[in-house]
C-alpha cells in the first residue's frame, strides 16, 4: 500500500481540482483522505454519502466550577492570554482567548478548574461517485489546526486500505508549512506539489519543499496554469532540476476547471480532452514514480 | 547493541510504521539478551501539540542505541533524538520489523 | 477606520484587494496597508517602497538553567504543549511548540527556567507616496502566527495618527490566526470566487464574522466564471455585494509579474473604483 500525498504551499493553485481527478482515475483502487481540514472542499466534487460521522475532540480549555470557586482571583493573576475575567462577582473563563495551557487549573487552591476537551469538528468516511471509500473532516470555526485531526484522518483512511486490500491511498494536503503539512506529509510515500508561475506560488514552493527535504520524500511538480508567466514556469523547472524533484506535468491555465467545478464535476468526468489526457498521463507517471522509488 | 524499530505492531513481523512522532508502536530488540519487548505509544493520537518530543521521550527512556524508522522523525523529535545520541536509520517504510533488522545487519540500509 | 481583508478559501485574492484598494485610496490620503498573512506575505511583490524601520518581535520563552536545576520534571508536569522534557539530566525546551505561558517557569522550585526573549519574526514598515506599508513575517521554522499578527496590529494601529484608514490583509482560513487578524476590525471584506469551492468557502467565513459580530460585505473576484449563486448567496442572506472583478486571463499574467492590477488594466481599476464607492454608501469611510 502506498501513500500519494497532494501539496501546494500557496492556495489557489489548483491541488484539490487536480486532487479529485487523480481520485477519479484512481477508481476503486484507492482510499481517499481529505487532510485539507481547515476549509475542505474536495467533497464538492466527489458527492460523498456521509455514511458514518464520528466527533473530533482536541485543545482544552479552563472550566471554572462556581460552586467550588472561593474567588481568590489566583487563576486572573497567572492567565497570561486575559482569558479570565471576573464580571459581577464572579471568575469566567473566555473560551476564545483561552490557550488550554492549564496554569490555572494547576495553582487553584481548591481545585475549581478543570480541563475539557473540546469538540472542534467531525470526521466522515463516505463512499464518493468513483466508488472508493473517503476519509474527510471539518473543524469548527477558531479551531486549534494541529496535526492531530490530519493525522486522524489518515490513520482512518490506512486502516480502510488495509482491511478492504486498496494499493494507494490519496491524501489532499493541508496547505500552508505548519503542523497539518507536517502531519500530511509524515508516512507518505511520493509527494507531489501543485504550483502556479507566479512570485508568491514559486515563493512558497521553495518553503514547503523545504519540509519535504526534512522527511527525505521523493517528490514531484506539476505548475498549473504554466503559460501565465513563461520566465517563472521555467525557474520552477530549473529549481525542480537541480533539487531532483520529477517535473510530473504542466498545465495550461484552463478555466474547464472551474466550469467542470461549477457543475460539482471533476475534469475527467467534463467533456473535455486537452487536460484530461495531461492528467491521466501525469497519473500514470505518479504510480510509476511512487512504485519505483 | 539495543535496537528500537517504529511498528504498527508488537511482533517481528508486525509492519514498520513510516512516521516517528505519531508512531503506533516501538519494537525493542536486545542483541545481547535475544529479548523483544515493546512500547505502546497509542495513546499519542489523543495528543494535539508535541506529539514529536513526547514520543522521542518515551524512546529514551528505554535506551536504545539504534532507531530504525520510515520517513524519520520531525523537526522537534530530531532535536530529542540528536540529544540523546540514539543513532536514526531511515529507508524501512515498506518492510516487517524483523526485514528491517535484516537489512540493517546485512548494511542495506 | 481598520478594513480586514479576509476569506475562507485560499488564492481567491486577498492580496490583490487589499494593494489595489491601497493604491487606488492613496491617489487621494493616506493609507496603512499591513500583511498580516506571516508565514508567507506577499503584499510585498506589489508595493514596493523605502524601507523606513524594522522592528524585531519576540515572545519570552523558558531558557533552561543546568546550575539551578535538581531534576524535579515539575516543569514537564505542568507543561500542557509538551514543549518541555526532561531527558535523563538535560531538559529541552520546544520554542515552537512554546505558547508562552509562563506555567514551568514560575512553578519552577528553583528558579531554573527564567523567561528570556526570543526572536520569532519582524515587523518592516515602509512608505511609498501615500502609502504605508507594513509587513509582519514568522522567521523560517517558527509556526505560531497569533503572537505575530497581534504585534503587528499592534504595530500598525500604535505607530501612526489614528486618523489614517488602516486597511489589513487576513491570512486564509478560519482558524485561530484569521481570528486574531479580523476579531478587533471596523469592516470586514469576504472576497472568494463565484465557484462551488469559493460559496463554500465564504460560508464558513461567514460564519466566523457572525460569531465575531463583524460587519461585513462580499466581493467576487474572478467574476465570470462559475456561476451566479454566490450572487444569490448574498442576496438571500442579505449581505451587501462591494463589487465584482471580472475575470481576465490578463489579470493573471500581471498579477504573476507582481504589477498592479489596477495600473495595468483599466476594466479592473473601475471595479476597484465602484468598491470603493460602494463601501462609501454603506458608510464603511467617506
Amino acid at each position: 500500500m502506498k501513500e500519494i500525498v497532494v501539496i501546494s504551499g500557496k492556495g489557489g493553485t489548483g491541488k484539490t481540482s487536480i486532487t479529485a481527478a487523480f481520485a477519479m482515475l484512481a477508481g476503486r483502487n484507492a482510499v481517499i483522505a481529505d487532510c485539507d481540514v481547515d476549509a475542505a472542499d474536495m467533497h464538492l466534487l466527489l458527492q460523498p454519502d456521509y455514511a458514518r460521522s464520528e466527533d473530533f475532540y482536541s485543545g482544552f480549555k479552563a472550566k471554572i466550577d462556581q460552586n467550588l470557586c472561593i474567588k481568590c482571583g489566583k487563576c486572573k493573576q497567572v492567565c497570561r492570554f486575559d482569558a479570565v475575567q471576573k464580571i459581577d462577582d464572579s471568575y469566567n473563563i473566555i473560551n476564545l482567548d483561552c490557550e488550554g495551557c492549564a496554569y490555572c487549573a494547576e495553582i487553584c487552591p481548591v481545585k475549581a478548574i478543570q480541563m475539557v476537551e473540546q469538540n472542534v469538528g467531525k470526521w466522515y468516511i463516505s463512499q464518493i461517485k468513483s466508488e472508493a471509500q473517503m476519509v474527510h473532516a471539518r473543524l469548527g470555526i477558531g479551531a486549534d489546526n494541529s496535526g492531530k485531526l490530519v493525522a486522524k484522518v489518515k490513520k482512518e483512511a490506512k486502516n480502510i486500505s488495509q482491511e478492504t486490500g486498496k494499493d494507494y491511498i490519496l491524501v489532499d494536503g493541508s496547505p500552508g508549512i505548519g503542523c497539518p503539512v507536517v502531519s500530511s506529509l509524515s508516512g507518505a510515500n511520493y509527494v507531489i506539489v501543485v504550483t502556479e508561475p507566479t512570485l508568491s506560488g514559486f515563493h512558497d514552493m521553495k518553503r514547503v519543499f523545504e519540509l519535504i527535504q526534512n522527511f527525505k520524500l521523493p517528490s514531484g511538480c506539476i505548475i498549473n496554469k504554466q503559460d501565465v508567466n513563461a520566465e517563472i514556469s521555467e525557474k520552477i523547472v530549473e529549481f525542480c532540476t537541480t533539487n531532483k524533484i520529477d517535473i510530473i506535468s504542466k498545465l495550461p491555465y484552463d478555466e474547464t476547471f472551474s466550469e467542470a467545478m461549477t457543475q460539482g464535476k471533476t475534469i475527467i468526468e467534463f467533456d473535455e480532452e486537452n487536460l484530461k489526457n495531461i492528467l491521466k498521463d501525469s497519473w500514470s507517471k505518479i504510480l510509476l514514480l511512487t512504485d519505483t522509488h | 547493541m539495543k535496537i528500537a524499530f517504529t511498528t504498527k505492531g508488537t511482533e517481528w513481523d508486525s509492519p514498520i510504521d513510516p512516521r516517528f512522532g505519531r508512531t503506533d508502536y516501538f519494537l525493542i530488540y536486545d542483541e545481547e539478551k535475544d529479548e523483544l519487548s515493546t512500547v505502546d505509544n497509542t495513546e499519542i493520537n489523543e495528543v494535539a501539540h508535541g506529539a514529536g518530543p513526547r514520543t522521542a521521550q518515551k524512546l529514551f527512556e528505554q535506551k536504545p542505541d539504534v532507531l530504525i524508522t520510515g520517513n524519520g522523525p520531525g523537526g522537534n523529535a530530531a532535536t530529542v533524538l540528536n540529544q540523546s545520541g540514539i543513532k536514526i536509520i531511515t529507508g524501512a517504510g515498506a518492510m516487517t520489523a524483523k526485514e528491517a533488522y535484516d537489512a540493517y545487519k546485512k548494511g542495506e540500509l | 477606520m481598520k478594513i480586514v481583508i479576509a476569506s475562507g478559501k485560499g488564492g481567491t485574492g486577498k492580496t490583490t484587494l487589499a494593494t489595489n484598494l491601497a493604491y487606488l485610496l492613496s491617489q487621494n490620503c493616506p493609507v496603512i496597508l499591513s500583511d498580516l498573512d506571516v508565514e508567507e506575505p506577499n503584499s510585498g511583490f506589489f508595493i514596493k517602497g523605502k524601507k523606513i524601520q524594522e522592528k524585531q518581535v519576540f515572545r519570552m520563552m523558558p531558557e533552561w538553567d543546568r546550575e539551578k536545576c535538581v531534576l524535579c520534571g515539575n516543569c514537564q508536569r505542568v507543561c500542557n504543549f509538551n514543549a518541555v522534557i526532561k531527558l535523563g539530566e538535560e531538559v529541552l525546551v520546544f520554542n515552537q511548540l512554546c505558547h508562552s505561558c509562563y506555567a514551568c517557569s514560575e512553578l519552577c522550585p528553583q528558579n531554573a527556567l527564567p523567561m528570556k526573549s526570543y526572536e520569532v519574526g519582524k515587523i518592516t514598515e515602509f512608505e511609498e507616496n501615500n502609502i504605508h506599508f507594513v509587513e509582519g513575517k514568522l522567521n523560517v521554522g517558527e509556526e505560531q502566527a497569533v503572537p505575530l499578527i497581534k504585534e503587528t496590529i499592534d504595530f500598525a494601529n500604535n505607530n501612526f495618527p489614528s486618523d489614517i484608514l488602516r486597511i489589513f490583509d487576513a491570512p486564509p482560513g478560519t482558524s485561530c490566526p484569521v481570528i486574531e487578524a479580523t476579531k478587533d476590525a471596523d469592516y470586514v471584506i469576504l472576497i472568494t470566487e463565484p465557484t462551488p469551492f469559493g460559496l463554500h468557502d465564504l460560508t464558513l467565513a461567514i460564519e466566523v464574522m457572525r460569531e465575531l459580530k463583524k460587519d461585513f460585505g462580499v466581493v467576487i473576484n474572478r467574476y465570470g466564471i462559475g456561476n451566479n449563486d454566490v450572487i444569490e448567496y448574498c442576496k438571500v442572506e442579505r449581505i451587501p455585494l462591494l463589487g465584482k472583478i471580472p475575470n481576465m486571463k490578463k489579470a493573471a499574467v500581471a498579477y504573476a509579474k507582481g504589477e498592479l492590477l489596477s495600473e495595468a488594466i483599466p476594466e479592473i481599476r473601475s471595479a476597484f473604483n465602484t468598491i470603493i464607492q460602494n463601501l462609501k454608501v454603506c458608510e464603511v469611510f467617506s
